[in-house]
């Protein structure tokens, strides 16, 4: 519960970054999920990140809509403003945030239910203005807050846990965020923290819709045999196209790959994306051929995760409007008040 | 014309032109207005104009009063009907001893007209034909060459004409050139053929002096250039359209950098209402002022963010440029029934800031002072204006901007304050005025980070379900929303000119037939006190009026009486004391019409009308 405060023993010898943080700085408040969720896995995933990309918690905005994963914001980066907003609407508050002070990092987090019910118009509209964010589906097929009804990425044939069949077809976000115009899509899984942790470091320095679709089971609602977002299933299923580092331009690179094993891709900022191709014909710079492969394998009955899609060269919203560099929410009355010398001439013009 | 005398007024009349839209005819109509003034003459024109794109039927009606009057008359003087679909409604409408200028190009039955009007025909078709190759050049220079003849009949001076068309077209002197050409053709021919000038006519006097001549809307855009919204974001709706595109183009003018040509504003048309005003949420909670414009039913969709901001406490500014409803009711005709929906926007207990401009005069001033108010209060304000002054050119007072005036951000603590130890409880009542402190994201490093969030919470932000915190949160917003009646306009009175016992109450685009009703109540001895309502929670005055008063006309365009609605709620006022004046047929309500509903409420009440002693 929230309202509990969090003890903050600390061990003397805990590892600090560039910025003299902790861990434990990267925190906020004891979640109030169910145990085992996957989604503290992706908060404590997000913290990991976070702290080693030496980002300052409170350079960082993170928004989220109605639900249980919206819920997840509270639970890290208590060091942030955070805006927990309506029901599927996290992405225009984001979008409306983003234009107002271009400096900071943004972190959209939603759920099936508030991205692809209720807010897939947000969703999508977001994705094709190419806002700067990093936007995580914390996707587990299910309505958790009103007791295990379906949503609407639950596939077709999933049994709930009442022993009801899915009928409907799945929307596929990943597919949507690709076809939308998302410049960094990839999928995931809350239980492959190994493959989580450097997607979102490459998605929190990547300028312009980042996109993570992460498969996280409901341990409460969703968990049995017959789903298809169980830990087991999605274990079982599992195709990873790639497995990324992501390495920032100060760092030693040590790690050598076999000749042609390695996919190398430099971000805007200098960031280097290093993939490991599993799949050895996957090619992540290609769109159209992403969309052909996850429509090939999902047939199959597979899911396919890793770093899907990245444009290191996108351009973002701001780009767009041409706003100015320095953030719209610092500019001073000078900047933004014509006067009344101005105002006098243009009377003079409706007369 | 045997047995009605011809009208025969100078500088009081009005002109109806019955066009067909697409056809170019609005600009020429507006040229007319313009020459009108330029002669010194005030003139309020307004658009009747359907929820459509090419085709049908226009009207421009164009009020010239010398006294100065600028809301609607009602009635016709002269029409210039050119527009066939519409013809025998146009006729019908002309009042007895009126004008009618038709093209006589194709001759028309005599059964087609009226014996009792002045028929002045031109044919134009035929001189367009004569004149012009082109089809669109045909169209549009019909359109000047009826302004030239109009100038003609009314009298107006030729050279103020043609000085307005190079004006309009300074630097263009090619249509310079081909512009008064089929000006002069229609004021000669008409000259040579018509009895010029007829019984109206535009003579040279001083009415306009310094004003100016905008429309609503775009006051709007520039007020809230001026006001130091950076965002706004925003859903296409008739008729608040124009208020975005207006501070788009005063932003190019305005806020671009002279150094790199770049934006100091963003507007991003959304996909829909609802994230417009998400994107107002996300921007002002940055610490941006940001606003959107709509209609009513932009109202409708908006209405959970409203209560997301009331509740969290978040900025916003809505200019609602109200339209008939309710639904998608009458797109094009006015109306002033959002006040209910935007009053108690949202689930839940909730009340909300509402200002109500009377002219773009104020338009742009309360425009702008709604950021400030805004980012005072933390909650969103909603600047209601409607159709009528929306999009209607309208003859108002120059804008004035006080260079000293600085912005009120409100209540933000900085990194500063932070350090220097304040004690920060974003939703704590420190001051004693129901508004707490607020920190805009990024400040400090490990102080003032806070959750927003609908849901409750305790004074520091941590969700909590608790009764007593419950409680403290609202109690404060309802002292919070106290506080407003200070910040918000205060109400505009104009006392009789003998105490009265009865007083009338009217808002926004009323205000101009209010003016003239009064006036014509008193020239027929009839007293009433009146008071304009500026804003919302209503201010104590509002309330004092009324009960220095035995009973109150409550004059508004709705159906339902919402601003007396609110005022028997929030006053608690005896319901019996407050009289309802309504006029909801979409069109602009008239002096005629209120002065008619209250000396008739009067004269039941058996009221003596007091005339003035005339000084021997």
């Amino acid at each position: 519960m929230t309202y509990l405060v969090k003890p903050k023993l600390l061990r003397a010898d805990a590892p600090r970054n560039a910025l003299g943080y902790t861990r434990r700085d990267y925190e906020g408040a004891i979640s109030t999920l169910c145990a085992g969720c996957g989604h503290d896995s992706i908060s404590a995933a997000v913290v990991q990140a976070c702290f080693d990309l030496d980002i300052e918690p409170h350079r960082v905005a993170k928004l989220s809509g109605i639900g249980c994963s919206s819920k997840t914001p509270d639970y890290f980066l208590g060091n942030s403003h955070g805006f927990n907003t309506t029901h599927g609407r996290m992405p225009s508050v984001l979008t409306g945030a983003a234009l107002a002070n271009r400096d900071l990092i943004y972190m959209g987090v939603s759920g099936d239910g508030d991205s692809a019910s209720i807010g897939i118009g947000q969703f999508a509209h977001a994705m094709r203005r190419g806002v700067n964010m990093t936007y995580i589906v914390e996707n587990n097929g299910v309505y958790g807050l009103t007791k295990g009804q379906f949503s609407a990425t639950a596939d077709k044939g999933s049994k709930s846990k009442r022993g009801v069949v899915n009928s409907d077809t799945p929307i596929d976000l990943v597919a949507l965020a690709l076809q939308l115009g998302a410049s960094y899509v990839g999928r995931s899984f809350s239980g492959d923290k190994e493959q989580l942790i450097p997607l979102i470091k490459g998605a929190l320095r990547h300028r312009g819709p980042a996109f993570i679709d992460v498969i996280s089971p409901c341990v409460t609602f969703n968990n049995h045999a017959g789903s298809t977002k169980s830990y087991d299933y999605v274990r079982e299923h599992n195709e990873a196209v790639n497995r990324l580092d992501f390495i920032l331009p100060r760092d030693k690179i040590e790690a050598s790959y076999p000749a042609g094993s390695l996919r190398r891709i430099v971000q805007h900022d200098g960031s280097i994306l290093h993939l490991r191709k599993l799949e050895a014909d996957y090619d992540p710079s290609d769109r159209v051929g992403a969309m052909n492969y996850l429509q090939e394998r999902q047939a199959l009955g597979e899911i396919v995760t890793g770093l899907l899609y990245v444009d290191s060269g996108a351009v973002d919203l701001h780009r767009h409007l041409n706003t100015v560099e320095k953030p719209l929410n610092q500019l001073g009355d000078a900047y933004l008040c014509p006067g009344s010398k101005a105002l006098d001439a243009l009377n003079a013009a409706l007369r | 014309m045997s047995q009605v005398k011809a009208i025969e007024s100078s500088n009081d009349f009005v002109i109806k032109f019955a066009n067909v839209n697409g056809s170019g005819s609005a600009s020429a109509n507006e040229l007319f207005a313009r020459a009108i003034m330029r002669m010194g003459v005030p003139v309020a024109p307004r658009n009747i104009f359907p929820s459509n794109i090419q085709g049908m039927p226009t009207w421009y009606e164009m009020r010239v009063s010398a006294a100065g009057w600028l809301g609607r008359r009602g009635g016709c003087d002269l029409m210039v009907a050119m527009n066939p679909q519409t013809w025998d409604r146009d006729i019908a409408e002309i009042e007895p001893g009126g004008y009618l200028f038709y093209d006589s190009t194709k001759s028309l039955p005599r059964s087609r007209f009226r014996e009792d009007i002045t028929v002045l025909g031109i044919p134009l078709t035929e001189m367009c034909n004569r004149e012009y190759t082109d089809a669109r050049q045909r169209q549009l220079f019909k359109n000047i060459m009826y302004v030239g003849a109009l100038t003609a009949l009314l009298g107006i001076d030729f050279a103020v004409v043609e000085k307005l068309i190079a004006d309009q077209y300074r630097g263009k002197d090619k249509l310079i050139g081909a512009n008064v050409n089929a000006l002069k053709l229609g004021f000669d021919h008409a000259t040579a053929n018509l009895p010029c000038p007829i019984g109206l006519r535009v003579e040279r006097s001083d009415g306009v002096g310094d004003q100016i001549f905008i429309n609503g809307n775009d006051a709007c855009g520039l007020g809230a250039v001026y006001g130091g919204a950076t965002v706004a974001a925003w859903y296409p709706i008739t008729p608040s359209t124009s208020v975005i595109e207006a501070f788009s183009s005063y932003c190019r003018k305005y806020r671009t950098d002279p150094d790199n040509g770049m934006a100091r504003y963003a507007i991003v048309q959304a996909e829909d209402e609802l994230a417009s005003i998400g994107m107002v949420i996300g921007a002002a909670w940055n610490g941006s002022r940001a606003f959107t414009a709509t209609s009513g039913p932009g109202i409708s969709l908006m209405q959970e963010f409203f209560g997301l901001a009331y509740f969290a406490e978040v900025p916003a500014v809505i200019f609602d440029v109200q339209r008939g409803g309710p639904s998608t009711g009458m797109p094009t005709r006015t109306q002033q029934s959002d006040l209910i929906s935007c009053a108690y926007a949202s689930h839940g207990d909730t009340k909300h800031v509402m200002l109500f401009p009377e002219d773009p005069y104020e338009c742009f001033t309360l425009g702008a002072q709604a950021f400030d108010i805004a980012d005072r209060l933390q909650s969103p304000v909603f600047v209601l204006l409607d159709l009528d002054i929306g999009m209607n050119d309208r003859l108002c007072r120059p804008f004035d901007w006080d260079d000293s005036r600085r912005y009120d951000r409100g209540k933000v603590m900085t990194a500063g304050m932070l350090d220097s130890g304040k004690n920060f409880g974003r939703y704590l009542d420190v001051d004693g005025d129901g508004i707490p402190w607020r920190t805009i994201p990024g400040t400090h490093p490990t102080k003032g980070a806070f959750f927003s969030r609908g849901t409750t919470r305790n004074a520091y932000a941590k969700y909590s379900e608790a009764g007593t915190d419950y409680i403290y949160n609202m109690e404060r917003l309802r002292h919070k929303l106290e506080t407003a009646k200070k910040l918000v306009p205060s109400p505009m009175l104009t006392p009789a000119a003998q105490p009265s016992r009865f007083g009338v109450i009217y808002y926004g685009s009323t205000s101009p037939a209010m003016a003239e009703a009064l006036a014509l109540l008193e020239g027929k001895g009839i007293h009433v006190d009146a008071m304009r309502v500026r804003g919302f929670p209503f201010a104590d005055e509002v309330i004092q009026f009324i009960e220095a008063h035995d009973e109150v006309f409550v004059v508004e365009q709705n159906e339902s009486g919402q601003l007396r609605m609110l005022l028997l709620t929030e006053g608690e006022i005896d319901p019996k004391k407050l009289i309802r004046v309504l006029h909801y047929d979409g069109t602009p309500i008239t002096a005629r019409f209120i002065s008619g509903k209250i000396a008739d409420a009067l004269s039941v009440r058996k009221v003596t009308p007091i005339r003035k002693q005339v000084a021997s």
